[in-house]
């Protein structure tokens, strides 16, 4: 069992409150804490994101959202005694949370960096129909300097690789790697694709990318295109996303215009040529040999792997399929250099990534946030915490096929590997928060419904599978025995994980094991 | 193409978003997005544009982009004003659009009540 504890208290831990000697004033806060009354009903949390700056040494503590700052191990005692035993703020010590700032002034609550942003940080500031703007940004200054400077492939994958890119689409594959596979893979012929098939549940941050700086995308392609030796690429939109067809056929008309697309680009004998093909709305597609087969003209369904894409992909030969918002990372990493991109996020997982936050919180939409955010920093922070007084239930994250957790997950900074050593997946970046409203076995058969209708019915595990946990998660309503059912359902997801052909039915566990973990005595 | 032309480029870019705000005190931008011309950017740029003839107002410039990410507050409209922080607005209708060029623009009084505060 989980303990319960009374408050949350985050303390901020980063260069300037570490030069502060805040690991001092830790190490005394908790040795006082243990020795209090307080001892067991306090969880200290490290953030490493501070909500507050310039304030010293600072923590907020939760329920409440107290902020103190500027604090000095003196005050150590009159907080445990006042605030964690008695329930009383220390008054003398508070600063106004930002949310409470905010309010007051009758303005919204609102704790986003946009300077921290990669991808985003152009969207919504230029033009997106207007070449000259992404000039005006640099723009085509990452490939021209690689053309003109006859930057050899292999270095160009040398400074992804030390970048430490990781692919943006789900599974976290580093991007450098994937490209030296094929870069290496003799072909008279090979391709880039790129993947804007984003048909994750409730995910659209592509799309922002897509409406809101095309070119991005373009200039990440041809780079793409250049390190593995590919001339020509594809851009895989699903058939909904009208505005994001219209504005990239758009930009790739403009980058024709100026020989950014075509023949001999920058002098230097390379081409490159992109086109556009429209999804037809099958969630399996944005698998990518299922994408191929698509894109073949055949139907929608995963081919056996191996071989991969990377060596045999479309109509057989090499093919690299990016993630839209791995390709909107390129471009930046060969300007700035590997080492600046390594300044965000963490030391495994660089980089930023772009979240969709949606459900019952009362600002929905998209951030960008370097790595090792926390839920509780995006939930609170972006989303303005959970709307009309419901209380937080659970979040369901990265997507349809992620993990549904409880309060335990909001302090644990986010990055492809933490998730999933929590048994989850960080996948699209999705954040879907439900309130205390929210019935459990209601949303899980809803999870289950989407699943049965998107199987592709190639293989049985996964057709059979989840039309069968489908049904399952029905006779739970009338059910007297509910634990034999909620573990034959534990039990069948973890066989079409190791069963199924493609990652649509092996990843349904997550959602399944997960809400029978956390929330089995509910159901 | 080349990276001489493509610099060129770029100044040239920077120039004439520069200029905009030369020759025009402000610069309204409208956020349009799949889900800022589902809420209603398009009349939200066409009420602008009007208001803005209407009163005879020489010194702004209308102009799109794309989605910022604040999508429960869309449309999302952001006001420039040379030398000073640009001011975001949120869930702009044409009526708030008017109150904006009248407010904002006419008086350079920021209304507070639309604005989106975001963190720096």
């Amino acid at each position: 069992m989980m303990n319960i504890y009374t408050y949350y208290i985050l303390l901020n831990i980063d260069d300037v409150t570490l030069a502060e000697g805040v690991k001092e004033f830790e190490e005394i806060f908790k040795k006082k804490l243990a020795d209090s009354e307080a001892k067991g009903k306090v969880k200290v949390l490290e953030t490493g994101t501070p909500g507050i700056k310039g304030a010293g040494i600072s923590m907020i503590v939760y329920p409440g959202n107290v902020h103190y700052a500027h604090l000095s191990v003196s005050d150590i005692d009159e907080i445990i005694e006042e605030h964690l035993v008695k329930g009383r703020v220390v008054s003398r010590l508070t600063i106004e949370p930002v949310a409470e700032r905010l309010e007051s002034s009758g303005l919204n609550p609102q704790d986003i960096k946009l300077q921290d942003r990669i991808v985003l940080s152009e969207s919504g500031v230029i033009d997106p129909e207007n070449i000259t703007e992404y000039f005006a940004v640099q723009g085509y200054e990452a490939i021209g300097s690689i053309l003109e400077n006859k930057l050899p492939d292999i270095d160009v994958i040398e400074i992804i690789k030390n970048s430490g890119l990781k692919g943006r689409g789900g599974a976290g594959f580093p991007t450098g790697i994937k490209w030296d596979f094929t870069r290496k893979a003799a072909a008279e012929k090979k391709f880039i694709i790129c993947n804007a098939d984003e048909g994750e549940p409730g995910t659209f941050k592509d799309r922002l990318i897509l409406e809101g700086n095309p070119h991005l995308v373009i200039e990440g392609m041809l780079i793409a295109g250049y390190a593995v030796g590919a001339s020509e690429g594809y851009i895989y939109i699903r058939g909904e996303y009208d505005l994001s067809i219209r504005r990239m056929e758009k930009a790739l008309a403009q980058a024709y215009e100026y020989n950014l697309l075509g023949k001999n680009l920058f002098g230097s004998g390379f081409s490159f040529d992109i086109k556009i093909k429209k999804g037809a709305g099958a969630y399996v597609c944005g698998e990518e040999t299922a994408l191929i087969e698509s894109m073949e003209g055949k139907r929608g369904n995963p081919r056996l792997k191996p071989p991969f894409p990377g060596t045999h992909g479309l109509w057989g030969y090499p093919t690299i399929i990016n993630n839209v918002e791995t390709l909107a990372n390129i471009a930046p990493i060969i300007l700035h250099g590997a080492a600046w991109f390594r300044s965000f996020g963490t030391e495994k997982c660089p980089g930023t990534k772009v979240f969709t936050i949606l459900g019952d919180v009362r600002y929905t939409g998209v951030v960008e946030l370097p790595m090792g955010i926390t839920l509780r920093e995006i939930i609170y922070g972006f989303g303005g915490g959970i709307k009309e007084n419901r209380s937080f239930k659970a979040v369901h994250l990265g997507g349809s096929a992620g993990a549904v957790f409880d309060e335990s997950i909001l302090d644990v900074p986010l990055d492809y590997d933490t998730v999933k050593e929590h048994g989850g997946m960080l996948g699209s970046g999705a954040v879907l928060v439900l309130s205390n409203t929210v019935n459990m076995r209601d949303y899980l058969e809803n999870v289950l419904l989407f699943f049965k209708h998107e199987s592709c019915g190639k293989c049985v595990p996964c057709r059979v599978g989840t039309a069968r946990l489908l049904d399952m998660s029905k006779e739970l309503i009338a059910s007297k025995d509910k634990d034999t059912i909620l573990s034959a359902m534990d039990k069948l997801s973890e066989t079409m994980f190791k069963t199924s052909f493609c990652p649509l039915g092996q990843s349904l566990k997550f959602p399944v094991q997960s809400i029978n973990r956390y929330f089995h005595d509910e159901i | 193409m080349n990276l001489e032309e493509l610099r060129k480029l770029r100044e040239k870019g920077q120039r004439e978003m520069m200029q905009r705000s030369d020759t025009s005190k402000y610069r309204i931008v409208v956020g349009m997005g799949t889900s800022g011309i589902a809420a209603g950017a398009r009349e939200v740029l066409k009420a602008f544009i009007d208001e803005i003839n209407t009163r005879g107002i020489k010194d702004v410039i209308v102009m799109q982009t794309g989605e910022k990410g604040f999508s429960s507050r869309e449309p999302v409209v952001e006001v420039f004003e040379e030398g000073s922080e640009p001011v975001l607005y949120g869930n702009i209708d044409p009526e708030k659009a008017k109150r904006i060029v009248e407010e904002h623009i006419g008086k350079g009084n920021i209304i507070k009540d639309y604005q989106i505060i975001v963190g720096k």
